[in-house]
């Protein structure tokens, strides 16, 4: 079930600002692709594109191709809901539904989905929040509203959410960012467990993060403000950090960056 | 007044209640200051908040003029005022009049105005924040604005002269089919226009740019965040607005529809032209016609000259101000902080 | 641990890239989305017919020689003849009394409401602002005729009209320029406090100026909604038919006290004159709508 995506020549744009430049990768099957980069460079763009949520800003399109196993994402018969049904995504600030219960909230895209048997959606409920590592927390409070929970437990609880559903992807931006370091700890931990079966891309600010989790990492860099940004390379994470091809990405990681 | 020179930055605590003069005079920080200059400033704060405090007292003020031009006429009443059907005050010796059917049609119309009205303002709302074209959503938020700017005597012109007509055919097909609910039955009136039914109708187009306008604002306020995850589940566009805009909207829809209720609750113009007076008690029939608080004091507004009559209708008036003050209250207190005016 | 297993939907052999959403939820959007665009039309239908009904019936009256120079004074009811100019006259002199009385003292309270108001009494005010602007029409009337008519002798006329008035437009005069005042960005306060300038002078001649064509906005938006007040003339003053200019006594028409008369017309005389006055009075209030959102385009705020 974990897919691979494939990016050919794509440029991104917010109306008439030219926001990324022809970027070309691969993101492989059960594996964690990390990109990193400046602030501003398109790192978030880039993963925005990947399901289709870009194009809900206004004006905002793209160019080339998204090939998530072999087909486009953006061909015109396909249906950008579908799109995102397949891949899911977790946000940099925890998004739980306030007013929904915890269990409402990880069964939500099931729900979507025309799920009724309350006990399929109470299994996957379970098993969705152990996969989260969030279960021992709150399984005494499932009835409680999921905007009750501490910041990094409204994270796992997105991430549970995300999961619940299946999908084949799982984007992540800087999901760790507003998190203490017990948390990120959690998370780090679990996207290692996930990987087994999911195919996973992440944005991190946190070089060690990269460096940690992912299998592959693309740097993606800007010239200057106001420029397109551009992936500079991708390669293992070991070698980006180790022996990386290019001077930029040597002076950004070893923070000799201006 | 007191002496003390303003210097916080705005937004900064200050102390509670601003026109109490302070019994501690503070010492002048900038001795050189003009003296005119200090007088300025407290004589402008005097101004400000005498200006706020008579909006306090202008409300205290109806309650109390209409409570003491009420008292002498219902202290002379030889009806019970709350539950007899009659309003009588021809013979100023002998007054007898309550409000149970004013009450009653005005509830009716306003309740049945505020059913119509209701999903119509949701679709509209939902429509100008989540379905309209960008570029189109403000100029047609304003086309419905434009509806609350038609004057209500204009409405009820247009309600018993052109709608009236057109709507008979509906009222007289509920009638003879639904006629066995008791709302479809036939009322005390003669006919089927001119009913509470066709002011009900009249009122919900009065009263749907208002419950439209707050549910748009508060719909539009929606975090984008809560859209986003909504959507990054796979939701459509409808599943979005049950996920994340209606869960955070209702209670601004809710408070909408409330003021809605109150502007219904007070209209007068247009519900004394359209709906018309019945001889015979209300029915509990929308096809009932009769008068609302409001209609009945504008009909009688031109004999106002004996005192004891015209205290029968202002206790109508303070009825219907009590009744108002309670709905728009609780508008204010579902909305919370998210909704203004 | 074990993984996610997640809800083992069925999935055919050889799935497609991504999952079809299923066809009862694409019906269930594309109904939505119809219901919605329907509701829209049904609010457009009210206002195009209205208008319509206004403009076609009220027409032949404003082509007229005679209907904006003249009053109705000495017209039979069945002639085609006469017009509203003291309609009209009454219509804006009523205005014009409420808005110099109803605008300072709502200026002035907002400000306090944004600059001074703290505590308790800043949110009564505020609460009562909200309840002011839910009171009736017929209410405020019936206010104005108790305290002042009854209780304090005053005799009927316009200016009691627009004593009335007073009441209905301040809510609205205080929540624009509230809302002004609080898009005025608080840097621009601060410096010139820092230049030692005292906060009455500040709001006067820095906030207030910078919040001065919103404010306008918000008045002219209130003035619209006052003229077609109808409750008020008929509680407050008298009809006449000829043209009287003292607002503080005697009978004095106005649009909406014309047209109420003039249903008890049983001539068709009397539907003409009813919609040529309903068409004026429209004619008028669109000018102070237009002009206001003309205005509002140049109020904004430099950040
Ligand atoms: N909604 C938007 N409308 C217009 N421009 C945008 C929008 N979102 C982002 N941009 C621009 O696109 C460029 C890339 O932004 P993006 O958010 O992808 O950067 P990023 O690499 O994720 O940065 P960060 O590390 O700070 O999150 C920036 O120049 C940004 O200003
Ligand atoms: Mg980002």
């Amino acid at each position: 079930m974990a897919k691979r995506i494939d990016l050919k020549d794509v440029d991104i744009y917010y109306g008439a600002f030219h926001a990324v430049q022809n970027v070309n990768l691969t993101v492989i099957p059960r594996s964690v692709t990390a990109f990193i980069g400046p602030s501003g460079c398109g790192k978030s763009t880039v993963l925005r594109t990947l399901n289709r949520m870009h194009e809900e800003i206004a004006g905002a399109r793209v160019e080339g191709e998204i090939l998530l196993d072999g087909e486009n994402i953006y061909d015109r018969g396909t249906d950008a809901v579908a799109v995102r049904r397949t891949i899911g995504m977790v946000f940099q600030m925890p998004n739980p539904f306030p007013t929904m219960s915890v269990r409402d909230n990880v069964v939500a895209g099931l729900k979507l989905q025309g799920v009724r048997d309350k006990k399929k959606l109470d299994e996957v409920c379970e098993a969705s929040l152990r996969g989260a590592n969030l279960w021992k927390e709150v399984k005494d409070r499932l009835d409680k509203p999921g905007g009750g929970l501490s910041g990094g437990q409204q994270q796992r609880l997105c991430i549970a959410r995300a999961i619940a559903v299946q999908p084949d992807v799982l984007l992540m931006d800087e999901p760790c960012s507003a998190l203490d370091p017990i948390s990120t700890l959690a998370i780090e931990d679990l996207i290692a467990d996930l990987k087994k079966e999911y195919t996973i891309v992440i944005v991190t600010h946190n070089m060690q993060q990269a460096a940690r989790v992912s299998d592959q990492t693309g740097f993606f860099n800007l010239e200057a403000t106001g420029k397109p940004g551009h992936l500079v390379e991708i390669d293992d994470t070991e070698k980006i950090f180790s022996n990386p091809t290019q001077q930029a990405t040597e002076d950004y990681i070893s923070g000799r960056f201006g | 007044m007191s002496e003390r020179i303003e210097q916080r930055a705005p937004g900064s605590e200050g102390e509670e209640d601003p026109i109490v003069p302070s019994s501690s005079p503070v010492p002048e920080s900038t001795p050189r200051r003009a003296p005119s200059s200090r007088r300025g400033e407290s004589v402008f704060r005097f101004l400000a908040s005498g200006s706020g405090v008579l909006v306090v007292a202008a409300i205290a003020l109806i309650g109390l003029f209409l409570l003491i031009q009420a008292v002498p006429s219902l202290m002379a009443n030889n009806a019970n005022f709350f539950t007899s059907p009659e309003f009588s005050t021809g013979d100023a010796n002998n007054l007898s009049f309550g409000i149970r059917d004013l009450f009653l049609v005005t509830v009716f119309s306003s309740v049945f105005a505020l059913v119509l009205a209701m999903p119509v303002a949701l679709g509209v709302a939902l429509f100008l924040t989540n379905y309209a074209p960008k570029q189109l959503s403000r100029p047609f938020a304003y086309v419905v604005d434009l509806l609350a700017a038609v004057p209500s005597i204009i409405y009820g012109l247009w309600g018993i002269l052109v709608l009236a007509p057109a709507i008979e055919p509906i009222a007289r097909w509920l009638n003879t089919n639904l006629g066995w609910i008791f709302l479809f039955r036939t009322g005390n009136l003669p006919v089927l226009s001119g009913t509470i039914f066709t002011g009900g109708v009249v009122l919900a187009v009065m009263i749907l740019p208002i419950i439209t306008a707050v549910s748009r604002e508060v719909f539009a306020q929606t975090p984008r965040f809560q859209i986003e995850a909504a959507k990054a589940l796979g939701a459509t566009r409808w599943e979005v607005i049950r996920m994340a805009t209606l869960p955070y909207g209702r209670s601004g829809y809710i408070a909408g529809s409330m003021l809605g209720l109150g502007r219904a609750l007070g209209e007068t113009i247009a519900v004394l032209i359209v709906i018309r007076a019945s001889t015979s008690p209300m029915t509990f029939s929308l096809f009932d016609g009769g008068y609302t608080f409001a209609s009945l004091i504008a009909s009688a507004a031109s004999e106002f000259s004996q005192p004891l009559p015209t205290g029968a209708y202002i206790s109508a008036g303070l009825v219907l101000f009590v009744l108002t003050f309670v709905v728009n209250a609780l508008a204010r207190v579902i909305a919370g902080g998210k909704v203004n005016g | 641990m074990s993984t996610v297993t997640g809800a083992d939907l069925e999935r055919p052999a050889s799935e497609p890239p991504t999952r079809r959403i299923s066809l009862s939820r694409r019906i269930k959007d594309n109904v939505a989305t119809v219901l919605v665009s329907l509701a829209f039309l049904i609010a457009v239908v009210p206002l195009v017919w209205v208008l319509v009904t206004v403009v076609s019936r009220g027409a032949p009256a404003l082509f007229s020689a005679d209907w904006w120079g003249t009053s109705l004074s000495g017209i039979l009811p069945e002639e085609y003849e006469g017009g509203v100019y003291h309609a009209i006259y009454g219509t804006l002199i009523q205005a014009l009394i409420a808005t110099v009385i109803a605008v300072p003292i709502g200026i002035l309270a907002a400000i306090y409401l944004v600059e001074y108001g703290r505590g308790a009494l800043a949110r009564t005010t505020s609460f009562m602002v909200d309840i002011l602007a839910g009171v009736p029409s017929i209410v405020a009337a019936l206010f104005v005729f108790a305290a002042f008519i009854s209780i304090l002798g005053a005799p009927q006329s316009a200016f009691m009209v627009s004593l009335a008035l007073v009441l209905l437009m301040l809510p609205v005069v205080i929540r624009n320029t509230e809302e002004m005042l609080r898009l005025v960005p608080d840097r621009l306060r601060e410096s010139a406090y820092a230049l030692g300038i005292p906060k009455w002078k500040t709001i006067l001649r820095i906030v207030l100026p910078t919040a001065f064509s919103g404010t306008v906005t918000g008045v002219m938006l209130a003035i619209a909604r006052i003229m077609g007040e109808t409750a008020p003339v008929l509680v407050l003053v008298g009809y006449s038919r000829a043209i009287n200019y003292d607002p503080f006594q005697g009978n004095m028409a106005s649009l909406p006290l014309l047209m109420y008369s003039e249903l008890s017309n049983p001539e068709a005389a009397g539907q003409y004159r009813i919609w040529g006055a309903a068409l004026t009075l429209i004619i008028i209030i669109m000018i102070f709508q237009v002009g206001a959102s003309l205005l509002s385009r140049f109020s904004a705020i430099p950040k």
